[in-house]
C-alpha cells in the first residue's frame, strides 16, 4: 500500500506529513520509556524481518498481489511505539533506496501503515487480551485477528486521504469498496504470517514478547 | 525450549537474509492492492514517476545485472543490511540504559 507521488495532492500530502511527524515524535518518546537493553535489539530485528517479508508479494485474487505490512506483528513483539518506529524505518529505506513509495507521499504512507495500522491493531489486541484466556494459543489468536483488521484499517486511511485530496475525480465510494474488499483478502495473508511469526517467538523466547505478560507463565502451570 | 539471545537473534537475521536474498525471487509480480484498485477505478493515471526511479536499486533490482535471481537477491541483501543499520542504530540510541551497568 505504498502510495506513489501524484495520487494525492501536495497540500494534503504536506498536512499528513505534519501529522505523521508529530506521531513519530510521540513514538520516540514512548519507545524511550518502553525499550530496554533486552527489547531494543528485538525492535531492530523486527524492522529487518518486516523489510524482508515485505518483499514477498503473495497472490490474493486474479491479477492482484499483497504483502505483509507488519504493523500488528511488530506491535505484539515490541509494543506500539517501537512498532511505529520500525515501520517508519522500513518505509524510509524503501522510498529512498528502492523507489518504492513516493517521496512526497511518504507522510501519507507513514500515517496509514506506521500509525493507523499499528494503533488500530493495538486497540483490537488489548481488547481481545481482556476477553481471551491468558494462554499462548489465545495470544496467537489475538495476533491473528488484530493483524487481519490492521490491513483494511490502513486501506481506510488511504481512502480518507483520497477523499480529502485526490488528484482524480472518481467517487470516494468506489475507492472505498475496492480498497476495503481487496485489503480484507490481503489481511488474511497478513494474519497468517503474523500469527506464525508470533508463535515461533513465543515458543523460543516468550520473555521477549511485549504482548505476553511474563507472570502468565506461572498461571499456566496451575491451569 | 528457551534459546540463548545470541542464537535467537542469529536465527532471526538468517531467516530475514534467506527471505530477502532468496525467496524474494519467487514473489508475485502482480500489482499490489492499491495499484490494482487504482487501475480498476481509474486513478492510476495520476501516479507520477518516482524521484529516484532511475536509481541503481529502484524496484528491488540492481540496474544492469541481467540475472533476475541475483539482481533481486542482492537488492534484498542490501535492504536487509541498510534496515539493520538504521533500525539498530535508532533503537540502541533511544532505549533506556540499564542503571550503572558498564557493558
Amino acid at each position: 500500500m505504498h502510495i506513489p507521488d501524484g495520487f494525492i495532492d501536495l497540500r494534503t500530502s504536506a498536512a499528513f506529513a505534519a501529522v505523521s511527524t508529530v506521531a513519530v515524535a510521540g513514538a520516540v518518546k514512548g519507545a524511550r520509556k518502553q525499550l530496554s537493553e533486552q527489547s531494543a535489539p528485538l525492535a531492530g530485528l523486527t524492522a529487518v524481518f518486516i523489510f524482508a517479508v515485505q518483499m514477498l508479494n503473495f497472490p490474493v485474487a486474479a491479477g492482484t498481489s499483497g504483502h505483509l505490512i507488519g504493523a500488528a506483528l511488530a506491535m505484539v513483539l515490541v509494543g506500539p511505539y517501537a512498532a511505529t518506529l520500525a515501520l517508519v524505518v522500513v518505509l524510509i529505506i524503501q522510498a529512498f533506496l528502492f523507489a518504492d513509495g513516493g517521496l512526497t507521499a511518504l507522510g501519507l504512507s507513514i500515517f496509514n501503515m506506521a500509525v493507523i495500522s499499528v494503533w488500530v491493531s493495538f486497540a483490537v489486541f488489548m481488547l481481545l487480551k481482556k476477553i481471551f484466556p491468558k494462554t499462548k494459543s489465545w495470544l496467537v489468536v489475538a495476533t491473528f485477528i488484530s493483524a487481519l483488521i490492521s490491513v483494511p484499517a490502513a486501506a481506510v486511511g488511504f481512502v480518507i486521504q483520497y477523499a480529502i485530496g485526490a488528484n482524480a475525480t472518481f467517487s470516494v465510494g468506489a475507492v472505498l469498496n475496492a480498497m476495503v474488499g481487496t485489503h480484507i483478502l490481503i489481511g488474511i495473508g497478513e494474519a497468517i504470517i503474523s500469527a506464525l511469526t508470533v508463535s515461533a517467538v513465543l515458543a523460543s523466547r516468550s520473555d521477549l514478547v511485549f504482548g505476553w505478560d511474563k507472570k502468565n507463565t506461572t498461571l499456566e502451570i496451575r491451569s | 525450549m528457551k534459546i540463548s539471545n545470541r542464537k535467537f537473534y542469529a536465527s532471526a537475521l538468517l531467516v530475514s537474509v534467506l527471505l530477502a536474498g532468496g525467496a524474494s525471487f519467487y514473489a508475485s509480480s502482480s500489482p499490489d492492492g492499491l495499484e490494482k484498485v487504482a487501475e480498476d477505478v481509474g486513478f492510476i493515471e495520476t501516479a507520477k514517476d518516482h524521484t529516484f526511479g532511475d536509481f541503481t536499486l529502484s524496484d528491488y533490482g540492481i540496474a544492469g545485472l541481467e540475472n533476475a535471481r541475483l539482481s533481486v537477491g542482492f537488492a534484498g541483501l542490501i535492504g536487509v543490511v541498510a534496515t539493520a543499520l538504521v533500525a539498530m542504530g535508532l533503537f540502541m540510541l533511544i532505549r533506556k540504559k540499564a542503571p550503572s551497568k558498564n557493558q
